[in-house]
């Protein structure tokens, strides 16, 4: 007989992998107040609240977290651009070469970071271009470009166009139709779009290795901290700000596009 | 007095929206441009730059790059130690994928058939948060689990089943001297992090496995096991592959997960990143990033014959 309520074994299975899935975070925070510098020893030997003071202090922090700002907030702003402008042709009638459009945007995020920062260092060592903060950006606004697409065409697509005809129907042109009509409707879109883009560009490593060169952004700078460990506790207090860094944007985004299908299945 | 049907323009701004208005192609083009002329040039181009970077090789004595079209960086990659490597990977790929299908099903299926109301919508943040959070923080928080001083030994330990332990780390290959160290520590971490990308699609294609079904197998007389095995997995099928497309992807291109936890043996991903940097040979690493893209590409259109991207 086909029963309406789960059996044990599903529910314990479902809710274990979920637990899989939520625990480890946990730990990041836990490690930030122990006393234990040198090992990962569990339990912790005794709790403080030190390391947040100490990591405070610690210079060689500050220039990674401002670069990463500065990385994640203009490849954010060329990505609202280019991602919004996008949406708005592919949600319109079909046109030749749509499919491949479509195809060249997500193709930054289907295929590995791996391939997309070795084929921009390929392509600077051609050049003969050097490493600096533009590079970085090069990379993150070519993958953030997708995220914001993909918040900004769900909103298109549902966005009904009749109320873009009032407008002009009305007498306003295309500018006041933008102005007063289309972008209050996209406006919580976009702002979801930015907040995955901001939060994704903020804690990507994978392609920065490739077009930092001897900078280093925050996550560069964990990455050195993982394989190197010095003050092992400072380096959870770093995590712990990256993690709620990204963490605020990314519920502020369920939050505007809650609802609707905007962020499902968008990959990262 | 008359008013004429149409309004003479009141400015630039009405001509121009006139113009887009009577030529949506040329409307359409100049949208399109700015992003296209980007992803073309930044993206394409360096695509364009990876190819032609591993037609080229690297003057053994100089270390300099020589700038003509050759093979041999190719051929370079059939050498056993790199073949060991891209093999090494896709097995790695492989049973990321297997588990993460295992493991995210009876997620997927619960979310997908018995969630409801608040708990579906907490099933879908639960799936959703740990997949857009901070990927090193997430590396980060395994190397802590599976320090040797750290909870995953303690908590063995605490329940007195560290033989159990020993016995799994004692298996040729796949062991080793502690978790950290051992493809299974690798294939945990993997698993972790590539699992809600496999489940996302899955739950997407359960939700559209219609009740009806399920209803008439049992009435059939089927057991639960039959119904799974014969009703539900070749509907939920393209879901799986759609999902494993991104597993299988992602852990080939990974170079960092194998890099902290895992033992000296390399991937694909750690090989491209040491042989740009320290190495400078950016030929023969160009050569090694072109073979995910490959096999990615045959996997695609494989996918796209069993119907995954409908799934998505």
């Amino acid at each position: 007989m086909l029963s309406d309520r789960a059996s044990w074994g599903l529910k314990a299975a479902a809710i274990g992998g979920l637990l899989f899935l939520h625990l480890p975070i946990l730990l990041i925070f836990l490690y930030a107040f122990t006393t234990d510098e040198r090992t990962y020893q569990f339990p912790p030997p005794g709790l403080t609240t030190q390391w947040f003071a100490v990591a405070w202090n610690r210079a060689d922090i500050w220039p990674p977290l401002y670069l990463s700002l500065k990385v994640a907030v203009i490849s954010t702003a060329m990505a609202l651009v280019l991602g919004t402008l996008c949406a708005a042709a592919m949600a319109r009638a079909s046109f030749f070469g749509r499919d491949q459009i479509s195809l060249l945007i997500i193709l930054p995020i289907a295929l590995p970071g791996i391939i997309t920062g070795m084929s921009l260092r390929s392509a600077f060592a051609i050049m003969e271009i050097p490493f600096s903060t533009w590079t970085i950006v090069l990379g993150h606004a070519t993958f953030c470009i997708v995220i914001v697409y993909n918040n900004a065409v769900a909103r298109f697509r549902r966005l009904s166009g009749s109320i873009i005809e009032a407008s002009l129907d009305l007498g306003a042109n295309g500018f006041q139709t933008f102005r007063h009509v289309l972008l209050p409707n996209l406006g919580s879109a976009m702002l979801a779009g930015g907040m995955l883009a901001f939060a994704l560009s903020f804690d990507e490593v994978i392609v920065t290795t490739f077009t930092a060169g001897q900078q280093s952004t925050l996550p560069i700078w964990m990455l050195n901290e993982l394989v190197r460990p010095r003050q092992r506790p400072v380096t959870n207090v770093v995590a712990i700000a990256v993690f709620v860094t990204t963490f605020v944007p990314i519920l502020i985004a369920f939050y505007l596009t809650r609802g609707g299908s905007e962020t499902a299945g968008g990959g990262k | 007095m008359t008013r004429p049907a149409i309004l003479a323009p009141r400015g630039p701004g009405d001509r121009v929206s006139a113009l887009f208005w009577r030529h949506p192609r040329l409307f359409t083009a100049l949208l399109l441009a700015p992003p296209l002329i980007w992803l073309g040039v930044v993206y394409l181009g360096s695509l364009a730059a990876l190819l032609l970077q591993s037609f080229y090789s690297i003057d053994e004595f100089s270390g300099l790059i020589n700038r003509e079209f050759t093979l041999a960086t190719y051929a370079e990659l059939f050498r056993p130690q790199n073949m060991d490597i891209i093999i090494r990977t896709l097995t790695m790929a492989a049973m990321v994928t297997l588990g993460a299908a295992v493991i995210g099903f009876p997620i997927a299926y619960y979310a997908a058939r018995y969630a409801r109301g608040h708990w579906k919508a907490m099933f879908y943040l639960g799936i959703m948060l740990p997949l857009w959070s901070s990927y090193l923080v997430k590396v980060y928080a395994w190397k802590l689990i599976l320090a040797k001083e750290g909870i995953l030994n303690w908590a063995v330990d605490s329940i007195g089943a560290s033989f159990i332990l020993s016995g799994i780390l004692a298996l040729p290959v796949v062991g080793g001297n502690s978790l950290s160290t051992s493809y299974i520590g690798t294939w945990m971490v993997f698993l972790y992090i590539w699992l809600p990308y496999m489940i996302l699609p899955m739950q997407a294609s359960l939700e559209r496995v219609p009740t009806s079904m399920l209803e008439a197998s049992s009435d059939l007389g089927a057991t639960q096991f039959q119904t799974f095995r014969t009703v539900i997995l070749p509907l939920a099928l393209p879901g799986v592959i759609a999902g494993s497309i991104f597993t299988f992807s992602l852990t080939m291109g990974d170079y960092i997960v194998p890099q902290i936890i895992g033992n000296s043996a390399r991937m694909i991903g750690q090989a491209v990143y040491q042989l740009q940097g320290t190495a400078g040979n950016i030929p023969l690493a160009a050569a090694f990033a072109v073979v995910p893209i490959l096999i990615m590409l045959v996997y695609l259109t494989i996918a796209r014959r069993k119907g995954a991207f409908d799934a998505l």
